[in-house]
């Protein structure tokens, strides 16, 4: 089986703090990590491998020192990593990120599954991979707990609000995995030297010859950032004071009741 | 779609087992919000096997006109089928804005269409305006856990989408009297052009509990509450106010409560009347998720936590001792 992982290095937004003089994000010291929910993904893919046989690919769009979590999933077991970059795709939104993830995915050619996270914690859209899908026409599924393959069928389990679907379909696929897929494994120590001598290709512009620049980069993204804030906070609350939690709590209420709240 | 003919703010109302979420209900709020702005008309856009009680709904939450579009193959929701329907609906009668609810599906139907129409979409948004020279739709949306807000514009194609959580925009009033128009189109997808089938469903246990994004009262608790068994202080309040529980990240990841009753950027997003936040730091991944509520309530040990900053009540102090408190008191006066 062929697989494809994407996945996307982001700072880890548990530690964003904001600047509270210029009220712009801190992004020095915040440290750069997988992607949780794509870790998930590349766990989903390195299971296929371990019951199916096959080829883990992992592909990681941005700065070169995104090189560093496809390092980090050769060191968990992915076989082969490529890093898309290229100043024309700087800027991109979803539509243009997942065009050319599209495109590169097809230049590497001939995959049965393609995986992803679901989102991304950096931007939360969860558009980018079944965009890719679009891109590409084929079959997605998204938030997918796991797959099964039954001679020409697979079988897989998806997570929607209301319970567990169990869908049949037929490959090439792309998933999306959640937090509840699995539990990603550590890398092994076999694995960690293999990622220090890992080569790690990079597919840029010129190696997609005939992909549409027009649909890459901030020029190719049909939503573009007007302005950016940080959510304002006034402290005009009202203390309740009181000598006793009984006192309080009276006093609470009664202010509820005087303000029609309850 | 052209720029210049494309018309009228369209929202997708999704069902489960014949009967509209309600999501699609809010944003049919902010649609007609939306369609006033750029003086258009408010569409529903309704795709199901049984759809009676969803088109009902949207009339009476104020769609001017409803695309009604039946089959049994609109059962399960697939993104070939109801991307082919939506994509037939887009071509014949070019919408100007769509607005999708957040949900697993709709995020899905959301990308496909966009991608398919070559346009923007913008995901999770929290609040919607015109912008009045251009026409064109702010759509306001949190990143980075909520610590950022961006406001995005799709500015140079159409349809312009945008999706929005469930929960993040408050049910609309109902408008009596509504005479919507009804369109049906009879579109049918071969069940050989749908590639994903369900064959099987398993619904998730229901717990008794009243759903997060449907309380009126939400009593959540955070790190502050030590243990699994003090949530049940929380529920005594929860129950005497007719609301539900619910908690913070930090709350589900030490295992006291079940991922699905956590608030914030990435649990749920709620806004109920009245919310109480006992022993919640108020991390902005967790704000992100509750601060369009009417009336906010904190209760905390330390008076220097960030919940306070958005809290219209500030109360200091030791969550098992005025939790107790507030009980005893409202079960006091509802008595009397």
């Amino acid at each position: 089986m062929n697989i494809v992982v994407c996945i996307k290095q982001v700072p880890d937004t548990t530690e964003i703090k904001i600047d509270p003089v210029k009220n712009t994000l801190i992004r020095t010291g915040v440290p750069s990590i997988m992607n949780p929910f794509d870790k998930n993904a590349l766990e989903t893919a390195l299971q296929l491998k371990d019951t199916y046989g096959g080829k883990v690919t992992v592909i990681s769009m941005g700065p070169p020192q995104a090189k560093a979590v496809l390092r980090e999933a050769i060191s968990m077991g992915a076989d082969e990593a490529y890093l898309v970059t290229d100043r024309a795709f700087g800027g991109s939104d979803t539509y243009a990120t997942s065009y050319i993830l599209s495109q590169a995915i097809k230049k590497l050619g001939g995959f049965d599954v393609i995986l992803g996270g679901k989102q991304a914690i950096d931007g939360d859209t969860g558009q980018t991979a079944p965009s890719i899908a679009e891109h590409l026409g084929v079959t997605r599924l998204t938030y997918i707990l796991d797959l099964k393959v039954d001679g020409d069928k697979v079988l897989a389990r998806r997570q929607v609000e209301e319970g567990i679907e169990t869908i049949e379909t037929k490959f090439p696929i792309l998933c999306t995995a959640t937090k509840e897929s699995n539990k990603p494994r550590y890398a092994t120590i076999k694995g960690k030297l293999a990622s220090f001598k890992a080569e790690i290709p990079e597919i840029t512009l010129a190696d997609i010859p005939g992909s549409d620049t027009a649909k890459m980069g901030l020029k190719g993204s049909p939503t573009k950032v007007k302005s950016t804030f940080t959510p304002q906070r006034n402290s005009t609350g009202v203390k309740i004071e009181g000598n006793s939690p009984e006192i309080m709590a009276d006093s609470l209420i009664t202010k509820l009741a005087e303000a029609k709240i309850l | 779609m052209s720029f210049d003919t494309c018309k009228d703010v369209w929202v997708f109302i999704e069902c489960f087992e014949g009967q509209p979420k309600n999501v699609g209900l809010e944003l049919l709020g902010q649609g007609r919000k939306l369609a006033d702005g750029l003086n258009q008309k408010l569409c529903a856009v309704v795709i199901g096997k049984d759809i009676d009680a969803a088109v009902k709904a949207a009339g009476e939450y104020g769609a001017d006109k409803i695309y009604a579009v039946q089959g049994d193959e609109y059962e399960n929701y697939s993104s070939d089928a109801y991307g082919k329907v939506f994509l037939e609906l887009c071509e014949k009668y070019d919408p100007n804005t769509i607005l999708v609810g957040a949900t697993v599906n709709g995020r899905d139907l959301g990308s496909k269409v966009a991608v398919s129409l070559k346009t923007g979409l913008t995901a999770d948004c929290t609040a919607l305006s015109i912008e009045e020279e251009t026409g064109n739709v702010i759509w306001e949306r949190p990143a980075f856990g909520g610590n950022l807000y961006a406001r995005i514009l799709c500015s140079e194609t159409r349809p312009q989408m945008g999706t929005c959580r469930p929960g993040a925009f408050k049910m609309p009033e109902k408008t009596p009297g509504n005479q919507p128009e009804i369109i049906r189109e009879e579109i049918r997808v071969p069940e050989d052009e749908i590639r994903t089938k369900v064959i099987d469903f398993i619904k998730a246990c229901e717990d008794n509990d009243m759903r997060l994004d449907e309380a009126e009262f939400i009593v959540s608790g955070g790190r502050g509450m030590k243990s699994a068994e003090n949530f049940s202080l929380l529920k005594d309040l929860a129950d005497v106010l007719g609301g539900t529980v619910g908690c913070s990240r930090a709350a589900v990841d030490a295992g006291w409560m079940p991922q699905n009753k956590q608030v914030g950027q990435t649990g749920s997003t709620v806004s109920p009347k009245v919310y109480f936040a006992c022993g919640i730091s108020g991390a902005v991944q967790h704000v992100a998720g509750m601060s369009e509520s009417d009336t906010i309530i904190a209760i905390n040990k330390d008076e220097t936590a960030p919940i306070f900053e958005v809290a219209d009540y500030c109360m200091v102090g030791d969550v098992f001792e005025i939790v107790p408190a507030l009980v005893k008191e409202l079960k006091a006066r509802q008595q009397g």
